[in-house]
């Protein structure tokens, strides 16, 4: 019985031309690229075309691509390496600001820094009039001052797609000394991220979202013509690697894999997304139509609208069942699925992102995120439009 | 006699804490041809050092699930656990009683929730690595063929943990297996060692899960109630020092009870938590005939006394007869145990347990006591 890999947005396959590109080099491209010699600089080359690459597929300059061990490193150094960078040299303890929706990798150093965190709507999207409030009251006279605004391109639970162009216009105007980050992790396989965060002066991606190796992403911190250079101060501080913003020797293969990646991703977005979406609305549909008591979020009540969420995510929340007992149940018949976010002890930990969004506790105890992916066929959607009532039904007939 | 009840061969999951028992337990019944699959219980997330499940445990129970070659989950029961283990602790400690939260855990948790998320999910049985058995006597009329399944103590008697399971009933007992129960805790450290378990020399996990051993139940209760100082004072009712909080005091007690260079050892004899007053007085003045049980419950129907009536985890059982009726309270599984010989007095909140052999044949949780005139001391309020 094959598997059915409804568990996109927690990882992806790696791409066969990753994989392709990933294996040899690591067996004939060993050299540092930081070196001086032949074998140096041909790993540095393929460290020059990866970081070109991803500039292109990120509506950035190659020069602004700084290499990091994964998304959460990324999210991290723009967070801690901009908060730190503003307070040393203006003395301000100036704050970070972001959503209440954001992946723990943003929300976690954001609190750590003493930042505010600002409420979404119960449809998941930023509360515009919370983010002013916040601003104003952290910009304004007698202000610590705004160090950084980051709020996600893509929700990683539901889906739901921030309005960024309308905060970028409000950070802007309310507090002008302050950047813009956006942790695009969930977002480049469906969102035209160079254009929708092209605004924004940090951006963050992780390669094994969109088919690359696992420990590989990137940070970009432009440089914007006319303005002070944005300077970070290094999480990790080496050999001045990638300008001095990230030491440590970078991980040339698994680069190169995430660049190519990229580039797949990218060239086939114009056709995936309506694949994808079509293959997710009648998954949504097919389950909401077989059974009752189950909210779809990010969808305004009664409707089928899914325009507010990426293409591949479908989010339900089923009253009276646990998710852990139900994947359990999906795991049976070979579904691979997840409800939130997982504690290192591997159990279930009840969302921050429904919470935010104002679901009650039990109700988000059922929650099922089934993520599609670049691979994703119907026979995936059918077994779980086959498996979820069942299942659901089961547990709540049981009572667990 | 066996550690397993009889009949079906179903699919088993089996309860793991990442400790040693219930790893040998897993590994049995692979052994033993099962179909096996291992969980482990996330029941607190708050600081804990000495528990049953931080993450340590859970990474030990998956990499002896993964030795042996089963599936390992993980269920999150954080909120079950708060509800009905945390929450009672906490608030009886605030009415003057010391509960046995792994008792509450049991009832609860692990054989009520568990029980029925293993149903739900497919397992006909639940697996433990307690140390206990489980009997079987014929069925009589109108059951039939259906055995009666009583818990039995365990092989290992000074590892012997019937105690803590006194609660369960006919249909729990149904779907419970406990495979290490009729063998020697050496036994089962011998067998993780030759599987090469990792567990093997994993040290008896102690004390309460939930309370982290640097601040003791002094912090953890001082964070959640406000804790009260109160007066001790000797038997005949003269003040002779003050404890900072009478929440700590567990009738019985001799240690921390600041009495100022007494020759002679004094024990908390009698608490009353409403004056904020602990009585201090020789051990034989915590020696009742009887003692009140509350919630009494029978693992099957009622049997005669006498019974061998154990009081603590690792107590030595007394004898003693059961007494229902108006005496011994207005509520279902009000009883009075009346012992043959006095015995100390139970903290209210302890579990009651009555044994005939080495078989349980009933529980409930101690409640106000009877001195030896037969007149009550206090009620739980």
């Amino acid at each position: 019985m094959p598997v059915h890999y409804l568990d996109n947005a927690a990882t992806t396959p790696v791409r066969p031309a990753a994989l392709e590109t990933m294996v040899p080099l690591l067996a004939t491209h060993y050299g540092n690229p930081s070196g001086a010699h032949r074998m140096a600089r041909d790993a540095n080359r393929v460290l020059d075309d990866a970081r070109e690459a991803m500039a292109a597929a990120l509506g950035a300059a190659p020069g602004e691509i700084v290499f990091t061990a994964g998304g959460t490193e990324a999210d991290n150094l723009a967070v801690t390496g901009v908060v730190n960078h503003v307070r040393a040299s203006t003395g301000r303890p100036a704050v970070p600001i972001c959503s209440a929706v954001e992946h723990h990798a943003v929300l976690d150093p954001v609190v750590h820094h003493g930042g505010d965190v600002v409420a979404v709507t119960g449809a998941g999207a930023v509360d515009l009039d919370e983010l002013a409030a916040a601003l104003e009251r952290r910009a304004g006279p007698g202000g610590d001052g705004v160090a950084l605004v980051s709020v996600m391109l893509a929700n990683n639970e539901t889906g739901v797609i921030q309005p960024l162009d309308r905060i970028v216009e409000l950070v802007r105007t309310s507090a002008p000394e302050a950047l813009v980050h956006t942790d695009a992790v969930q977002a480049l396989c469906w969102i035209d991220v160079a254009e929708a965060a092209a605004e924004a002066d940090l951006l963050s991606v992780s390669a094994h979202k969109f088919g690359g190796p696992k420990g590989v992403g990137a940070l970009v911190v432009r440089d914007r013509p006319g303005l002070a250079s944005i300077v970070l101060d290094p999480l990790l501080k080496g050999g001045g690697q990638e300008r001095e913003r990230r030491g440590g020797t970078q991980n040339v293969a698994g680069i190169a894999a995430m660049a190519v990646a990229a580039t797949e991703t990218v060239a086939e977005r114009p056709t995936a997304v309506p694949r994808v979406a079509a293959l997710r609305d009648r998954l949504a549909d097919g389950i909401r139509s077989r059974v009752d008591g189950v909210v779809e979020t990010g969808v305004p009540a009664g409707t089928d609208d899914r325009s507010a969420k990426t293409a591949n995510l479908c989010h339900l929340c089923f009253e009276g069942i646990e998710s852990e007992a139900l994947l359990f149940l999906l795991e049976k018949d070979d579904i691979m699925a997840s409800a939130a976010s997982s504690c290192a002890s591997g159990a279930m930990e009840p969302s921050h992102v429904l919470a935010a969004m104002g679901f009650d506790r039990d109700l988000a105890f059922g929650s099922l995120r089934l993520s599609l992916g670049y691979d994703t066929t119907d026979a995936d959607v059918d077994a779980a439009i086959g498996s979820v009532p069942a299942a659901v039904e089961r547990l709540r007939a049981r009572g667990s | 006699m066996s550690a397993d009840a009889p009949g079906r061969r179903g699919p088993i999951l089996v309860a793991m804490s990442g400790g040693v028992d219930s790893s040998v337990a897993a590994a049995l019944l692979l052994a033993d041809g099962h179909d096996v699959t291992g969980v482990t219980l996330k029941l607190w997330g708050g600081a804990s050092d000495s528990g049953c499940c931080s993450v340590s445990d859970v990474e030990d129970a998956r990499r002896v699930a993964q030795q042996l070659g089963i599936d390992h989950h993980v269920f999150n029961f954080g909120d079950d656990f708060q509800r009905h283990v945390v929450d009672p602790y906490v608030e009886d400690h605030t009415r003057g009683r010391t509960p046995n939260p792994c008792v509450e855990c049991n009832r609860h948790v692990k054989f009520d929730k568990l029980l029925r998320r293993a149903d739900a999910l497919g397992f006909d049985r639940v697996a433990t690595g307690h140390h206990a058995r489980l009997a079987a006597e014929p069925g009589r009329p109108p059951s039939g063929d259906t055995p009666i399944l009583r818990i039995a103590r365990g092989a290992d008697a000074a590892k012997d943990q019937s105690y803590v399971l006194h609660m369960l009933d006919q249909q729990q007992l149904a779907r419970l297996s406990f495979p290490v129960g009729d063998r020697t805790k050496d036994e089962v450290r011998a067998i993780a060692a030759e599987l090469g378990l990792r567990t093997a020399t994993k040290a008896d996990s102690q004390d309460v899960c939930f309370i982290h051993s640097v601040g003791g139940r002094r912090a953890f209760l001082g964070d959640r109630i406000p804790l009260r100082p109160a007066r001790l004072v000797d038997t005949a009712g003269s003040e002779v020092g003050s404890v900072e909080s009478i929440e700590l005091v567990t009738l019985g007690q001799r240690k921390g009870l600041d009495l100022g260079g007494e020759a002679e050892r004094r024990y908390a004899v009698d608490i009353d938590h409403a004056a904020a007053t602990v009585t201090v007085g020789p051990r034989d003045a915590l020696d009742v005939a009887a003692q009140a049980v509350e919630g009494l419950a029978w693992s099957h129907e009622p049997v005669d006394g006498p019974f061998e009536v154990q009081v603590s985890a690792h107590g030595r059982p007394a004898p003693a007869d059961l007494v229902f009726g108006a005496a011994a309270g207005p509520r279902p599984g009000d009883a009075t145990i009346v012992w043959h010989r006095p015995q100390r007095r139970v903290a209210p909140g302890q579990s009651i347990v009555l044994y005939r052999g080495d078989i349980v044949v009933a529980g409930g949780i101690a409640g106000s006591t009877i001195d030896p005139a037969g007149r009550a001391i206090d009620t739980a309020p």
